[in-house]
């Protein structure tokens, strides 16, 4: 058993945590998430330049890493900065060409990797709540190839995407695992209308109406097979990915509280003072810890057999779903009539860790999905 | 024991519904059911509305123009005008600084300031919370000092609720430093537009200005503002704490959030079935409806406790955390049940007559915003830690 980290993630971890720390303030990220397209194009340009974007994807691609470890340590650094470059979205939509792609396909991720094109995967669906398989988007047979029809909704960054990859059903109903198809779409094709919209939280999404968009047979991602089991394993690097994050924002979050909890006084003590707040600051850190344990079971079988692998992603997303909410309304409480106020840091990280729960499934979701994996 | 509603009050309630149905603007209470923005003029509106009925004051006693609901009668009216989608009633005036002026103030301010709160003339805000005084109020530093027939107030109060519309704001104020620091702090009346006050904006988490920071800069007041007497304020203060029993559960809010949540949770779909057939989602809402039946009738024997003179302050402390728990579960579900529709946010939205269509359901958009803002409840009008502070130490721990 070894649970440090290679020489190689450490500085990569280092470099990540550096950039945060200087470039990235809380004002700068405002800024950003406040701008027409919700994230800085200059500061995507950088991470490229770090290799940022790279270290998500492995080197058959062009990537200089792409383990779940690698994903874990970059988005730990990026949820401290609460970050809203489209990294999370790259990387899913990434991870899916990388698994799936034929040879040309893969072949883009260079791009994507430089930080010159844009991906995104427009999957979830008005109706589909959490469900990966609630696929009701059409994709019809045409002569030259396909006419999709559907309704995407809450494509993450899909306002700014040059490509997305279009999950559409070829055969069978809405929930059905077979019978989807991943297609590689032109934003700006004719069928295709996107809305763009800030979040709650600081972060873009769109939503995506295919008007009969024809495409042609070359677009289809790879050949067509095994597409839910490249959704689900996509999905697994989106959640460890996404809880990384988390991870990274529950820490500032009970950072800042400790700060806050040692110098706020009241009733001329320290509120810090107080044992009914100690007790629920030392239960916060109890459970961080017990988060960080479970990020590192689950990147760990990033790469492993599915049961194994979707069983402990889903019992990641759950624990992050309960301890992200914990944290969230714990800090913001704990910090009284500041931890209202836009002004201050804090409730911006615990909207984050918050919405967080709203991606890629909930507490809910998960916990379903691990009593059925358990019981498989 | 007998848990129904007499003749008298079931008439009462039927009162009640038929004045909502005819006077509540649609408007209002479209923006209300929508969790839109209010204007100013909104409520001013609704207060105006309500008080031709003669129901806007509805604890004050009859000769100061209330309508003298008994507790079980606000309680009522309450529900319905939750369920109406009526705006809640300002509280600051009404609620808050004429119990005072009735119990403390001399008829001279009671036949002054009560119908002017009445007929809308003058907005009220409250100026208790500093900086450095929060769940400690008693340490607040605002100084009102004696100069002949003024007193001169230097300070700053924030967190200050709608203080940008406020024509007036009760203070409470330092005008003496010896003794326990409850003995030396004075309830005063200061007019907004008093020279030497600043009123700056602070913007919450869900970026809406709903509370402000008031300077006072060499504020001029003259001394027949204040209430009572010079350093009893604390005691007017308290007073009020323990009178202000009912509507401290919310239970009319959670009852009409409750109805939303399930009415979401039929249209949301889960694997394309509601969301309120799935076993899971169903316990979380049915956990809610069980706190919330037992908080009802906890809240009614309060009431009743209340009207017979036998209620405890622990009670209203209890209300207040229980209360606001549920009605703060409440919105975490809602957030819940919309899945990843709760991400999509246009602050634009909120505003009446914006004409875009919604992204997502037409539902969606305020929901996880509204989520964010009622964080406030478990920290204002008494942290829930302060109130369990005090139900421990006058249950005698
Ligand atoms: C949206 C909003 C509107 C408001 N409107 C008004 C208004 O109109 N007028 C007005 O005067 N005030 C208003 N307030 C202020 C409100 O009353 C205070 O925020 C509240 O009293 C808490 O004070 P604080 O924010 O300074 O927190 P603090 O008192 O600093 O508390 C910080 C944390 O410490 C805890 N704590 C403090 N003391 C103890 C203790 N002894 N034991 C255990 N825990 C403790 C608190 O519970 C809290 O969790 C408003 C506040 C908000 C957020």
């Amino acid at each position: 058993m070894d649970f440090t980290h290679s020489d190689d993630r450490r500085m990569l971890a280092d470099m990540a945590a550096r950039f945060v720390r200087e470039k990235y303030t809380i004002e700068k990220r405002h800024e950003f998430a406040a701008s027409d397209e919700g994230f800085s194009r200059e500061i995507w340009a950088e991470f490229a330049e770090l290799g940022l974007i790279g270290a998500m994807f492995s080197e058959d691609v062009g990537g200089f890493g792409g383990s779940g470890f690698d994903l874990a340590v970059v988005f730990e650094e990026l949820g401290k900065g609460l970050v809203v470059e489209p990294m999370l979205a790259n990387l899913v939509a990434g991870k899916l060409i990388e698994h799936a792609g034929g040879p040309e396909q893969k072949m883009l991720l260079e791009k994507v990797i430089g930080g010159e094109t844009l991906i995104t995967f427009a999957h979830s669906e008005p109706d589909s709540h959490y469900d990966l398989a609630h696929v009701a988007t059409k994709a019809e047979k045409t002569d030259k190839g396909y006419r999709l029809t559907g309704h995407k909704s809450a494509v993450l960054n899909g306002d700014s995407a040059d490509l997305l990859i279009v999950s559409a059903r070829i055969s069978g109903d809405a929930g059905d695992e077979d019978g989807i198809a991943l297609f590689l779409v032109n934003p700006r094709a004719d069928g295709v209308s996107i809305r763009g919209c800030p979040t709650v939280d600081g972060g873009r999404v769109g939503e995506i109406a295919l008007n009969g968009v024809e495409i042609s047979d070359k677009v289809m991602l790879g050949d067509g097979t095994d597409c839910f089991a490249h959704i689900e394993k996509a999905t697994a690097a989106g959640i460890v990915a996404i809880s990384a994050e988390a991870l990274g924002a529950m820490q500032v979050s009970t950072e800042m509280t400790l700060e806050y909890l040692k110098t706020r006084k009241q009733f001329g003590v320290i509120i810090g003072r107080f044992q009914v707040l100690q007790h629920r600051y030392a239960e916060m850190l109890i459970e961080i810890e017990q988060v960080r344990s479970s990020l590192i079971n689950a990147a760990g079988q990033l790469d492993g057999g599915r049961e194994l692998r979707e069983w402990n992603v889903s019992a990641l997303k759950n624990l992050v779903g309960r301890v992200g909410h914990l944290v969230a309304e714990e800090c913001i409480q704990m910090h009284g009539g500041i931890g209202m106020t836009w002004e201050y840091a804090l409730p911006h990280f615990a909207k984050r860790l918050t919405m967080i729960d709203h991606q890629f499934g909930d507490e809910d979701y998960h916990i379903e999905r691990v009593i059925a994996l358990s019981a498989a | 024991m007998d848990l129904n509603y007499n003749e008298e009050e079931l008439a009462f309630r039927k009162e009640v519904q038929d004045f909502l149905a005819e006077k509540l603007p649609k408007r209002i209470a479209d923006k209300v059911k929508n969790l839109q923005r209010l204007t100013k003029e909104d409520m001013v509106e609704w207060h105006g509305l309500l008080n031709d009925r003669g129901w806007l004051a509805s604890g004050w006693p009859k000769e100061h123009g209330g309508a003298a609901f008994d507790a079980v009668q606000k309680n009522i009216f309450e529900e319905e005008a939750c369920r109406a989608g009526a705006p809640r009633v300002v509280p600051f005036g009404v609620g808050m600084l004429a119990p005072v002026l009735m119990a403390f103030g001399s008829d001279e301010q009671c036949a002054h300031y009560l119908p002017r709160i009445l007929d809308g003339t003058d907005w009220w805000c409250q100026g208790y919370s500093e900086p450095g005084a929060g769940s400690d109020l008693a340490s607040l530093k605002t100084s009102a000092k004696r100069d002949g027939d003024h007193y001169i107030v230097n300070g700053q109060k924030t967190w200050t609720t709608l203080g940008q519309h406020a024509d007036w704001i009760f203070c409470l104020v330092r005008t003496s430093t010896e003794g326990k620091p409850q003995q030396g702090i004075s309830f005063l009346l200061i007019d907004m537009a008093t020279p030497g006050i600043e009123v700056r904006p602070i913007i919450l988490l869900d970026g809406e200005h709903e509370v402000n920071e008031i300077f006072f800069d060499d504020v001029k007041v003259p001394i027949g503002n204040l209430v009572g007497e010079e350093n009893q304020g604390w005691t007017y203060a308290k007073y009020l704490l323990t009178h202000e029993r009912t509507g401290t559960a919310g239970i009319g809010f959670s009852t009409e959030g409750l109805e939303q949540l399930k009415r979401i949770a039929k249209l949301q779909k889960k694997s394309g079935k509601p969301l309120a057939q799935d076993p899971y989602f169903a316990a979380r809402m049915a956990k809610i409806e069980i706190d919330l039946a037992a908080l009802r009738t906890t809240n009614l024997r309060v009431l009743q406790d209340a009207m017979s003179g036998a209620a405890s302050p622990v009670d209203a402390s209890m209300m207040k955390v229980k209360g606001t728990v549920i009605r703060q579960a409440i919105n975490d579900l809602a957030r819940r049940a919309l899945g990843p529709h709760a991400l999509p946010f246009v602050s634009e939205a909120l505003d009446a007559g914006y004409n875009e269509p919604p992204i997502g359901p037409d539902y969606a958009n305020p929901v996880a915003s509204d989520y964010f803002n009622n964080r406030k409840l478990s920290i204002f009008a008494g942290s829930n830690e302060i109130q369990k502070n005090i139900i421990s130490k006058l249950s005698g721990l």
